[in-house]
Formats: C-alpha cells, structure tokens, sequence
C-alpha cells in the first residue's frame, strides 16, 4: 500500500475502526442491545455516553450493534451485487453478439424503474428477512455494476494488446485474468467503495421506512425510526446515526477517490 | 514603422507538470530562442515532437495553451511589447493584427454555426470592415483557396464539409480580417496525402495574394520547403539553425538538421521474386458485419520468403482490413489465402498453435499494443512460453537475447511500457513477434506515429532484422518514402482494390496510371518549387475531396 | 421525413416500449415472485379458508397473464381498481395525492435548477480555487447522508430549534399559495439539497467540456471578449447537456420524494405508497410504482429528445 496519500490513510483506518467496533459489538458494547438500562431520552452522561433512546436503552450500544447489522447487510449485498454484476458484466463484454445485446437490454430495462419503487413493490409482498434483503438490494444494485463492468471490459477489449494475446492463440480464460482484469481492477475497487456507501444508505432508509431490518435488532436506519418523535422536543437521538453514516461513507470515499486516482496515473508506472 | 513585424527576443517559455504522485514541478519548454520577421515574409518553424514549436507560434498572440507561462523574452508585434501585456490590449491584436490556423479545423469550429458566420467575426468584432464588405472578401477567399461553390460554401455547417476543405476554412477565417501575420500550425498533418498537396497549394495562394507574413509549424522540412523563405530548425526548445530555404535544404551546417534532411536515406537492395511464395492472396473479398459494401474486392498479392512486401494507400483504402483478413479476425468472405505452401484457415479459431506462431503482428501504437501491467519481461516472455514451452532461466536468457537483438541493454527487461520512449516501445514490439520465431511479420503503420529520425531507426533495424533471420514482412503504410526504403515489391491500393502491383521498380516507374500518378507525386520531395511543378502536370484532383 | 423527426419517433416509441415493459416488471415483482400475496397479507396465522377466499377475491387463480392484460388495460383507462385495506378507489386517493406530490416536486425544482447552474458556472469560473473546492466538500458531504437523515437534521435545527418553519407539511386545498409555499419549506428544502449536489457537479462538468474544447480557443485567438466567448460559443452548445443533467435530476427528484414525505408527514403520492407496503396492499403499491416509473421513463426519454433536438450535426444532415 505505499504510495497511498494521507487522505487516503485516514479513510481507510476510520473505515477500519467501524469495520472493527461491528465485529467485535458484543465486546465492547458497554450494555446489552436491548437491555433497558436508564429513562427514556436520557441525555449524555458517564454511564451514557450518548445517552438513552426512547425506551431507555444505552444509544451507544444500540450505534455498536446497529452498526454491526447495517454494515453486515451493506457488505453482504454489495458482495452479492459485485460478484453477479461484474462476473455478467465481463461475459458480456469479452463474448459480444447477442448475448452482450439481450443482457444488456435487460438490464436497462431493470436499471429504468427508480430502484427504491423498485425495492418496495418487491418487498410488499416478500417476507422481510436479512437474507432477502441482501437479495434484494444485491440483485437491484448489480445493474449498476454491470454496467460499468461491462464499459470498462469493453474499452479493454478492444486495445490492440488484447488483440496480440487473441492472435498468439491465448484462451479466453487468460485473456479474461491476465490481459483485462489486471486493467480494470482499479475502477472497479473505487466502484465498490461506491457502491458500498450506497447499500449503507440504502438498508438505512428501507429500516427508516420500516422494511429494512426488524425490530428489536437495531441498526443506523431504525434507531432514527425509534426515535424520531424526539426531534420536535429538541432531543437529537435522531441525528445520531447521521454523523457516523456521514464519517463512514466520506472515509469510504476518500479511499475509492484515491483507488480511481490510482488508475490514471497507472497509464504507467511501477510500484503500481 | 518598424522594420520587422514580428521581433522575439530571449523568449523563455515554462509550464508546470503536475506528475500523478508527485510534487508539481515546472519544466522548461522553449529556452532563449530570439527570432524575427519581416512583413511579408513566410518563415517555417521546423522539429519534433517536444521541440516547442507551437509554443512558439502561439507565444506571437501572447497566448499559452494549459499552465504554459511566457515568463522571459521579449515578443514584439509591430514594435509593442505583447508578452504580459494586459487583456484588452491582447484582445485588441488577437484576430486582428495577428490569427491562427489550428491543425485540426475540425475541432476548432463551433458546430453549432455557419462557416460564414464564423470566417467573418473577427473582422466584424474588431470593426475591421462592415458585414457586407466582410462576407464579399470571405467569398473572394474561398474562392482564391478554390473551395467548391465559394458564394454558397458559407452557409454550410462544420461537419457538412471535409477536412481538406475545412482546413481551408479555417485559413479564410484567418486571412478575413487582413492580418498582419497568420501562424500556421501544422495545418495539412492530419490530412491525406493527397489532399493535402492541395491545401498546401492553396495555402500558398492565399500567403502571395494577400501578402500576409506567416509563422508556418510543422515536423515535415519538405512540406516547409514549398511555402517559406527562411526556416528555423528547433529541438529541446531550443534554436539549432535558422536559415534560407535554400540554405537549409542545401547546406545544412548543423548535424541536427543534416539528420532530418537525409532521413530515409536508407539503402536496401531489392530482391527478385522467389519460385515459391511465402504468402498468397488469392482474390479475397471481405466486408464486415452486416455492411452492404465489400471493403475488399478481388486482392490478390504475392509475398516471397525473407522479403518486404508494402501495401500503400490512403485512409480508407482497405490496407488495414488486408491485416485483419490474413490474420484470421475478419474472414474474407471470398477467396483463398495460402502460407507456406498450404491452405491458412479462413478464421482465427480455425488455425492451429503452429499456424498463429508463423504468422506475427507489430501494431501503428505501441503504447496500446502492450500490457501496461506487465514487464517488459513479461511481454517478449510470454510468447517463449505459451509457443516454446521455455520456462525460468532458459526463458531469462533468451529474453536478454532478444533485447539484445532490439539495441536495448540490460535491465530493460524489469520496466514497464510507461517507463519507455515510443521509439523503445516499438522496438519491444517488434522483440515480441522476433521471439515467436515467425516467418511472417504484419506491420500496420509501424513507423507513422514517431518522429522521423526515430523512425528511421526502426526502419534499419527492421531491415537489420530481416537479413538475419531471414522473415518477410507484409509493410502496411500511406508513407511512399518508407515503401521506397524497404520494400522488395509494391501493391497500391485505391478503395479496396489492389490498383497497382508489382516488383518496386516497376510500380515505381513510368507509364502509372492516374491514380499511382496522383500517389506519387503528392509526396513533398525537398526541392525547391517542387510543389509548383508538380501542380502542374496533374491528372487527377485529390482522392479526398 | 427530416432525420431527426425520425429519430425523436424512434426514441418515443423505444419508451414506450420500455414503460409497457416495466409494467410487466412491476406485475411479475408483485404476482409471481415466491411470495404468496394472499399469505403475505393476512400474515401466517390465517386459516386456509381464509386464504382461498382472498385468492378468489384477488383472481389469483386465473393466469398470470390474463391478469396482467386486464390491470394494465384497466390502467390505461384510468381505473386502479380499489385498496384492500379500506375499500376505497386508489385513482380518487391518489388524484390529490399525486398533485401534492408534483407540487413539492416542482417547488424543490424552481429552487434548485437555477441554484445548481449558478453554482455550476461559479465552480468553473474559480475553478480549482476555494468557491469551487467549498462547494465540491458541501456538495459531497450532502449526498454522503440519506435523504431522511438530511430531513431530520435541517428538521431539527430549522424547525425544533429555530423555530423559522413547521416540522410537518399539512397542506390542503382551502391553503392559499403562500401558505402551502411556507408548509413545504422544509421539504423542499431537503430535496433542492439532495438533487443539487448531483446537478451541480454535472453541470460543471458539461461546461468544462465545452470550454475546454478548441472552438472556444479559437474564439480566445479571435480576441473576442470572455463574455462572447461564453454566449456566442460555449453557451449553445452548453444548452443541450445542461438540459440533460437537469432532466435527469428532476427524474431522480420524484423519486427522493417518496422518502422525504415520509419524514415530513406530508400527504402525496410516497406516503401513500410506503404506507401500502407496509399494509401489503398489492392494488395500491402497483399502481404507485406504474406512477413512478411512468414519470422517471417519461423525464429520462424527454431528456434524450432534447439532446437529440440540440444536436447542430442531427439538425443540420450532410
């Protein structure tokens, strides 16, 4: 990782304090989740950090263990939306033809409907459960992922250094991992922070909307949701979730923005 | 009135490079170049690429392109100090005193306007004369540059005419207000050979008969030649000679400029034809996809064994498609290609790992046509590897060898493209398809995107090469001095027809028909009033207008 | 026929193409997916009974296909059938539902498109100094937040603790003009910032573009003044995809609402919506996404159109 800037570094250590303190939540949360330990809305002390939420439980173990689902739920649908969007997005790409145009077309046609319409008319009927929002969330955002996997393996493909691989007899194996995923790594690791970020804000504002994830479990989106009606007396519970929602995706982006830096200035260059 | 027109001084021009990763750092573009020039007067700035050439065209409108700062010098424009001068006082001589004629006319008109509307603002905005008097004088010059239909042609929009044309469009703008100096900066480049000896010939017109003084830019000392009365030699940035045409073309005095004038000077004794043909083009035709027109039809060429065959022709006349043809990506839709005495399969699937190792491509840009993730290493090893077998040490050697073979020493092997210069990266290219031990090297415009000297280098290295190893090349080029350095037989294609084919010296002697004529002789030679003669005795107008 | 009238046909039929395809997504998302309706609306402790009654009820007996023919049929004649979870008509709940929606929409649209242009063009004028930097760290830190954290936050310091505007948007017909503008502040406000982040960064990078590009040096070399230069030379060719970047921002505007309704109770189309899903009222949540996507195709194809009209080499054929 040399040559990363201090931006950079920041955001990937802030990053990884979140992806730490979600791990290790029952350990270092000072409550239990959903253990009442206090009034309601108490506001921040030595025992609460943060202070308590509507019910009275301790707002700093309800951030931990909201963290721990929010980020569990975000990371596993991205994973979801990459392997699919980008495995589909390079056959496209390298087979072309029909199957470029029928997979592409389809996903247009997918990526026209607004994908929060989208998510609701699907999880008005399905049952709401993690693993069928990570489906979700994973299948609708895969299309973003197509399509920009699909334009890099495009651009690569047709680059005459792939050409050469075709014209000394190479397989289409090798040209898929050693002549044009090595190139379309770097805007790919930026696309993931991206669309990382967004499945935070995602699960987050299905949770606000009540189909996200299910109450007692806490997360970013619903610890809003709980504590909503505390903002017109002036208790800013509420407002909680924003200022780690913010730090986390600014600290995700500052490392995606450095990762795209890092693809222009590859035009060459070792240590790269 | 002071004598001359333009008078720079000690010029220094900089700009600051902000390099990815580190910190920015600012360079030295043109360093101490002094230069003047009389009214009326043409002067041809002449070098390669980095010689700061258009810097300095542009440094006469007190203009930098990007970051580029005039930070030392004196320019003066009929007597007034314009370096640093304040924004009124440059908008009051840009378009007035002093215009520009870009390389590529095509970018630099709006297409969102006539060309009338165009061609005659900056007199109108200077209120150098009113719109009738300016659309009159932009017909006159349309018509002095022989533009098609010169009372009409304004009314038209960028893209509804050619390059050629809007070239000359743009040398209309530049001329409407009366300036006093127009810089021209590489103005027929990018057009084809044959239409731009018509450009140029109008260019010149338009310089006699309006008598307007011209910087004129450019890397080509014969196209130069033909439209200046003195020249200036630059490199580095900074002023190697400055002369008459005469002189430089006659008795250049420094090694630089002798350099540039001998180039394809390259000796090469051209074989006869063997009785068996390494390769045979057997009256192919081929379009692509769903295409209603052929892009070849009825090619039929023969290459010998260790010999050079070049495909000649202009943009669009299917010498390019003939690569991909013979190398199996586009399978001819008719006819037979025979290599080594057998059938070649159509496609490239078809052919077997002996089949594609015989048959070995370089690419125009060497910059693509490499990995930028893999060493240089990597690149000329692979091939060892997937057709050898040759693994570790052996493989480690024969690399050496190889970059050996292409002059370039060691630890060139640890790089990566981006750490090498054009030149170097051609020659890694043509290492690569060395290593597959071919008995056939397609090259595609291998020289046209480097600068003549360089080329040069390749060429002899090429030819180097061939005696050696004994491999033919198939030599694809719209370059006749590079056909005439290398080739052993000549086939001139004219819009997907072989048009012309033989052994060199007959292709490249009289009777020609018309089309090789115009090809021929649309090729700047450095002589001077080579263009006039030329014009002259033509049989044909260009291919491309 | 002129090329362009051909193409703009050709554009307009490719979306209706792809709306009545959408509108068969939208049907397979509710009618054939694992989900069973009438299980997922009476919950798993209904008896089979009552199950079959309300497959019944539903049609889900009869084909998909069937079914599929005659609510998008009805649809087009502007009958979405009724509610299951009151009985009511949905179009007579949505009608002043969705005209409250478009409301907000287009009050958060004359605020922010002339906003984000201005602050397009400022970004470019200073660009790579500070006015353009601070706006990029706003802009980016905007769309950093969910839409509804963004509401309770300007909610709680504009409203709770400032006390300049109301927490919730009540508005109804008897409200004058004025009334309704100041009941929608709020709102409006979150998503002018929600869209202005995207609009203005796009913007900036379209007039960028122009402005880099050689016509405009050329125009520079003529001597001309920064302001022709802008309005003669960059402008017309600027028009077509700032017009494009605004299309499509308003497209991604009707869509923000639905949330942001939600925080400020506000009684449109997206609360209307998100309340029905969460009852699994099927009826209710179709005909809200055919609505939405409707309006999202319909601004994106409009979009494509103008940059279509715009285009000097499509206007102008050899």
């Amino acid at each position: 990782m040399k040559g990363m800037t201090l931006s950079a570094l920041l955001g990937l250590f802030i990053t990884g304090l979140f992806f730490a303190a979600a791990i290790l939540a029952p350990w270092i949360a000072p409550y239990g989740m959903s253990e009442i330990v206090g009034d309601i809305w108490e506001p921040s002390s030595a025992d609460f950090w943060l202070g308590t939420d509507n019910l009275g439980r301790d707002l700093l173990t309800r951030m931990i263990y909201g963290g721990r689902n929010t980020i569990f739920v975000a990371s596993a649908a991205t994973a979801v939306s990459f392997c699919l969007g980008s495995i589909l997005g390079f056959t496209a790409a390298v087979y072309g033809g029909w199957v470029d145009q029928a997979m592409s077309r389809f996903n247009d046609l997918v990526m026209s409907i607004p994908t929060l319409i989208f998510a609701l008319v699907v999880l008005s009927v399905m049952p709401v459960t993690l693993p069928i929002l990570i489906l979700v969330m994973g299948l609708l955002d895969s299309t973003r992922v197509f399509r920009l996997s699909r334009a890099v393996a495009v651009d690569i493909n047709v680059m005459d250094y792939v050409e050469a691989a075709r014209l000394r007899g190479e397989g289409q194996r090798w040209v898929i991992f050693r002549e044009i995923l090595p190139n379309a790594l770097s805007p790919l690791v930026a696309e993931l922070g991206l669309r990382f970020i967004f499945a935070i804000l995602f699960i987050s504002t299905l949770s606000f909307l009540g189909l996200g994830i299910q109450p007692p479990a806490a997360d970013w989106g619903g610890i809003v949701k709980e504590n909503r009606e505390g903002i017109v007396y002036g208790i800013p519970a509420a407002l909680i979730p924003a200022v780690a929602i913010v730090t986390l995706s600014i600290s995700v982006n500052l490392v995606a923005d450095w990762a795209l830096n890092r693809t222009t200035s590859l035009k060459g260059g070792r240590g790269a | 009135m002071p004598d001359n027109l333009l008078e720079i001084k000690n010029l220094r021009i900089e700009a600051t490079v902000y390099a990815p990763g580190e910190k920015p750092r600012d360079v030295v573009i043109v360093d101490d170049v002094s230069l003047s020039l009389a009214r009326g007067k043409v002067m041809g700035l002449i070098g390669e690429s980095g010689a700061g050439k258009s810097t300095i065209g542009l440094s006469a409108l007190s203009y930098g392109r990007g970051g580029i700062r005039l930070s030392g010098g004196e320019i003066r424009l009929n007597g007034k100090q314009i370096r640093g001068a304040s924004p009124s006082v440059l908008r009051s001589l840009r378009g007035k005193e002093v215009t520009y004629v870009a390389q590529s006319a095509a970018a630099a008109f709006n297409p969102a306007k006539k060309l009338m509307e165009q061609v005659t603002e900056a007199a109108l905005k200077h209120g150098v004369m009113s719109k009738d008097e300016a659309e009159k004088r932009a017909v006159e010059l349309f018509r002095t540059l022989s533009l098609p239909d010169p009372e009409n042609f304004g009314n038209r929009y960028p893209h509804q005419v050619s390059g050629g044309q809007l070239q000359r469009a743009m040398t209309a703008m530049a001329l409407c207000p009366k300036p006093d100096l127009v810089i021209f900066d590489e103005p027929t480049t990018a057009l084809d050979v044959t239409t731009q000896i018509d450009v140029l010939a109008a260019i010149k017109t338009a310089i006699a008969e309006t008598g307007v003084a011209a910087l004129y830019i450019t890397h080509d000392l014969a196209v130069v030649a033909q439209v200046s009365d003195e020249i200036m030699v630059l490199r580095h940035g900074k002023m190697v000679e400055h002369g008459t045409v005469q002189q430089i073309i006659e008795a250049p005095r420094e090694e630089y400029t002798q350099a540039l004038i001998s180039v394809r000077s390259i000796e090469h004794e051209q074989m006869q034809p063997t009785p068996a043909p390494l390769l045979k083009v057997d009256g192919v035709f081929a379009r692509y996809g769903s295409m209603s027109k052929d892009v070849l039809s009825d090619v039929s060429v023969e290459l010998h064994p260790g010999q050079t065959l070049a495909l000649v022709g202009e943009s669009g006349s299917g010498k390019s498609t003939m690569a991909r043809v013979i190398t199996g990506l586009l399978p001819p839709r008719q006819g037979e290609i025979t290599f080594d005495g057998k059938p070649l399969p159509p496609a490239l699937k078809q052919r077997s790992r002996e089949e594609l190792r015989e048959l070995q491509m370089i690419y125009q840009m060497a910059d693509v046509a490499m990995n930028p993730r893999q060493t240089v290493a990597t690149i000329i090893g692979r091939p060892l590897e997937f057709y050898f077998g040759l693994r570790g040490r052996k493989r480690d050697e024969r690399v050496q060898e190889l970059l050996d073979a292409i002059e370039l020493g060691k630890g060139f092997g640890d790089r990566y493209p981006a750490e090498l210069s054009g030149g170097q990266k051609q020659r890694v290219c043509i290492a690569r398809a060395l290593a597959a031990k071919p008995k056939l090297i397609i090259c595609d415009e291998v020289t046209s995107a480097l600068d003549p000297l360089v080329a040069d280098g390749i060429l002899k290295l090429l030819l180097d090469l061939q005696k050696r190893e004994g491999v033919a090349y198939l030599f694809i080029t719209h370059d006749i001095a590079t056909v005439r350095a290398i080739a052993d037989s000549i086939a001139v294609m004219y819009q997907g027809r072989v048009q012309r084919y033989g052994p060199k010296d007959q292709v490249l002697s009289p009777p020609f028909d018309d089309y090789t004529d115009l090809l021929l002789s649309s090729v700047p030679e450095m002589e001077l009033g080579w263009l006039e003669k030329v014009l002259a005795h033509r049989k044909m107008t260009s291919a491309g207008n | 026929m002129h090329p362009v009238l051909k193409l703009v046909i050709q554009r307009l039929a490719l979306g209706l193409l792809l709306l009545l395809a959408a509108s068969v997504l939208i049907f397979v998302g509710t009618q054939i997916l694992p989900g069973d309706v009438a299980q997922a609306i009476l919950g798993q402790g209904a008896t089979p009974e009552a199950l079959a009654n309300l497959r019944s009820e539903l049609g889900l007996d009869e084909p998909a296909f069937t079914r599929y023919i005659e609510w998008l049929s009805s649809a087009l004649q502007g009958d979405l059938g009724t509610a299951l979870s009151n009985g009511r008509d949905i179009a007579s709940s949505i009608g002043g539902r969705l005209q409250n929606t478009l409301f907000l929409a287009a009050v958060a649209a004359c605020i922010s498109v002339p906003l984000a242009i201005f602050l397009g063009l400022l970004a470019v004028r200073y660009r790579d100094r500070w006015p353009d930097k601070l706006i990029s760290a706003i802009t980016l830190t905007s769309i950093s937040l969910p839409e509804f954290l963004l509401g309770y936050v300007i909610m709680y310091f504009f409203s709770v603790q400032w006390g300049l505007f109301p927490s919730v948007s009540n508005i109804n017909s008897g409200m004058s003009f004025l009334e309704k503008l100041n009941a929608v502040a709020l709102p409006a406000m979150v998503l002018t910032l929600v869209v202005l982040a995207h609009m203005m960064r796009m913007t900036r990078a379209a007039i960028l573009n122009v402005m880099q590009s050689a016509y405009v040096e050329t125009a520079e070399l003529k001597g001309l003044r920064r302001f022709t230069i802008i309005a003669r030379h960059a402008m017309p060719n600027a028009i077509a995809p700032i017009v494009n970047v605004v299309m499509i921002n308003l497209a991604y505007l009707v869509v923000g609402v639905v949330v942001i309704e939600v925080v400020f109770v506000y009684p449109g189309m997206g609360q209307y919506l998100v309340d029905h899903v969460a009852k699994r009222d099927v009826p209710v949540v179709q005909a809200c996404g055919l609505i939405f996507a409707t309006i999202y195709i319909g601004l994106n194809i409009l979009a494509d159109v103008i940059s279509i009209l715009s285009n000097p080499r499509l206007r102008h054929p050899k």
